[in-house]
């Protein structure tokens, strides 16, 4: 065992707080004055938003952002308390508990918090909850909540499917134009498109660098270096930053550099991030020399189908592809194919209480899918935000006696 | 002679066991974890090696394991309890088996093959049910001593059901019954089933079953209605309370270097 941990940091990183600290400025600073606001859901359509001239506001990422800070645990009662069970998606209720106490990570970056919204546009891939909490939003703001209702569960993304989600997609261009002030380009979407499009390849690129041993990055670091893909995809900010982290991440393969000191076992997080407690499952895995080096999660954001092209096809395409509104059947060949690509010795499954939709320990999968592949599996219980969800002690020991069974070999 | 330590700091006992090196165990000895975990540790050994007339300079390896596993500084490694259970376990039988250990805040479910290599475990969720606490709520909440609950189980006669998931609600129905004027042995038996129910669910069993840990080595009469709810005979390991230490002591013993250690 290592005799001290280090978190390798990475150097792009100082870019990125900028890039990142840039796009809040102009949504909460002063020069978003007169600007039109969309909210997004992370996989909504953005492209549009963005080819349309908003300022695309993604929520998921404060959410994140209040579970990595640990004020979520102390704001989620405040939403329990307005009628939002603790039960349900704790992105949603840690969002909302900030919104009623008026406090948010934004007021320690000197700015006044989420920007209201002049639109809020969801996608039900994800789950029902993304549109629950929109709608606590339109009635608060009287504002208008639209968007695309995609199937769930789905097997063969077809073009039935594809067509009917692409449909939903341009029937937005009606209301969204009207409260944007301006007419779709369909030039400008093609545009934005291409950008989103390459900003996804980068994005993969840089993910897929892990499937090198040692794996220059992981999963923990995945999570912080994912903010661009998810709230700048379609901008050339994002571009130009994960260039940058690509290269750094080649000259770490090319020196032979490991996020792991001494790797010695590969796994695979399914499920989503505990965000509270990112550092300290990294600080473990590493005394542990062991690199998560793949995950459902930071892949989410990989669009492969985008297509300038054909831009609305290509949305319904790429966002009804997600992991988590497809059946089991699907995923569990993705994850079979991204076992063998990562060189996976186990796979850890998350059990996040209030986000049943990105959960996949409950039906029996995890069972199957080691049969399949001969690659044992570890289930731990917790939450992404809610740490009242969460135990130290259990999640810690079911880690560590995961690592001693892999060691068995 | 050379022996090996194996110390297993719990969530509410602490175990030590040392062997020797035809891993029969020499000594043992038991405490309350305390809320010093280093301390207990030290006074344990302190309290054996005098008692039991060894040096414990003779001790050439420790390992450490349990919820205190980080806190011992005399120990030389650490494993988690769901290995050193598995091991201490595997000792006893030697046979193709799943080990459930249930211990005073969790439940552990280990698989382990013919040559005793864990292929799978499964530890209690974020839950007191099913637990060594849960049967000390019930004690508390029938004015009993834990040490009782036993024998009022086996005397018992009737099945009473105890529904709920919950540790809390569960001691709500406790009083229900009470006010019901249901016999004190069966609502044990119930609380005792309840626990089996808990653990139950938790995992399939494959080989043969064998129980680890303080709730059994108390309530042998648990594990029998654990057996029966698996539809198997329920093993209970020898000293199951010291199972975990003496799997600790018996990877000391396969990770000994050559060499002496003072301690």
């Amino acid at each position: 065992m290592p005799a001290s941990v280090e978190l390798k940091g990475f150097e792009a990183s100082k870019k990125m707080r900028g890039v990142m600290g840039q796009y809040f400025t102009e949504l909460m600073g002063p020069e978003s004055s007169g600007k039109r606001i969309a909210w997004c859901t992370s996989v909504g359509p953005a492209e549009l938003l963005r080819a349309l001239g908003f300022e695309v506001y993604f929520p998921e990422n404060h959410g994140a952002m209040l579970g990595a800070t640990r004020m979520a645990t102390d704001l989620i009662p405040l939403a329990n308390a307005r009628g939002f069970s603790p039960d349900i998606c704790s992105y949603l209720t840690s969002d909302i508990g900030s919104y009623l106490k008026g406090e948010s990570p934004f007021n320690k970056m000197k700015l006044p918090g989420p920007p209201k919204a002049d639109v809020l546009v969801f996608n039900t891939n994800q789950c029902r909850d993304v549109k629950d909490w929109f709608g606590f939003y339109a009635r608060e703001w009287d504002v208008p909540c639209i968007g695309v209702h995609t199937p769930r569960a789905i097997g063969e993304v077809d073009d039935i499917i594809v067509t009917a989600v692409a449909k939903q997609i341009e029937a937005l261009v009606g209301p969204l134009e009207k409260i944007s002030g301006n007419k779709l380009d369909m030039d400008k979407l093609r545009e934005v498109t291409e950008l989103s499009l390459k900003c996804t390849e980068l994005w993969k690129a840089v993910l897929e660098a892990a499937a090198t041993v040692p794996a220059p990055i992981t999963f923990f670091d995945g999570t912080i270096q994912m903010g661009p893909a998810v709230v700048l995809r379609g901008t050339q900010a994002a571009i130009d930053y994960y260039e940058t982290l690509l290269a750094e991440l080649k000259q770490r393969i090319a020196d032979g550099i490991g996020a792991v000191d001494d790797e010695k076992y590969r796994i695979y997080w399914e499920g989503m991030p505990i965000w509270g407690k990112i550092k300290n499952l990294a600080v473990q895995f590493i005394e542990l020399q062991t690199a998560v080096v793949a995950s459902t999660y930071c892949n989410s954001w990989i669009f492969d189908d985008l297509d300038p092209d054909k831009p609305f096809e290509g949305m319904a395409r790429a966002y009804s592809k997600l992991f988590i509104c497809r059946s089991d059947e699907p995923k569990e060949g993705y994850m079979e194919r991204m076992i063998e690509k990562f060189k996976i010795d186990g796979v850890l499954y998350h059990n996040a209480k209030t986000c049943p939709n990105n959960s996949n320990s409950r039906y029996d999968m995890p069972q199957r899918l080691a049969a399949r592949t001969g690659k044992p599996f570890v289930i731990i219980d917790g939450d992404l935000n809610d740490l009242r969800l969460y135990s130290e002690e259990q999640t810690r020991t079911n880690i560590e006696a995961f690592v001693e069974q892999l060691s068995q070999g | 002679m050379q022996y090996y330590c194996g110390i297993d700091i719990g969530a509410s006992t602490a175990k030590l066991v040392v062997i020797d090196t035809a891993s029969e165990t020499i000594a043992k000895a038991m405490g309350r974890s305390g809320i010093d975990y280093a301390k207990t540790a030290e006074q344990l050994l302190a309290d054996l090696s005098a008692a039991e007339s060894f040096d414990r300079s003779q001790i050439v390896r420790s390992i450490s394991t349990g919820y205190g596993r980080d806190n011992v500084p005399w120990a030389d490694g650490k494993m988690t309890e769901i290995a050193c259970h598995g091991r201490g376990a595997f000792f006893h039988f030697h046979k193709r088996m799943t080990v459930i250990d249930i211990g005073a805040q969790d439940s552990k479910v280990i698989h382990l093959d013919e040559t005793g290599k864990r292929e799978s475990f499964k530890m209690n969720r974020k839950c007191a049910a099913g637990t060594g606490s849960f049967i000390e709520e019930i004690a508390h909440r029938l004015a009993l001593d834990v040490c009782e609950l036993n024998a009022l189980a086996a005397g018992s006669t009737k099945d009473v059901s105890l529904g709920s998931f919950c540790t809390v609600f569960a001691a709500t129905e406790v009083l229900e019954k009470i006010r019901a004027g249901v016999d004190v042995t069966d609502i044990v038996r119930g609380a005792f089933n309840s626990v089996v129910k808990r653990i139950v669910e938790m995992d399939r069993i494959d080989g043969m079953l064998v129980t680890t840990g303080g709730v059994v080595a108390h309530n042998p009469f648990l594990a029998q209605l654990l057996g029966q709810a698996f539809g198997t005979e329920a093993h209970v390991a020898p000293d199951a309370q010291y199972t975990g230490a003496l799997g600790a002591a018996l990877f000391a013993a396969e990770q000994a270097p050559i060499s002496n250690r003072k301690r």
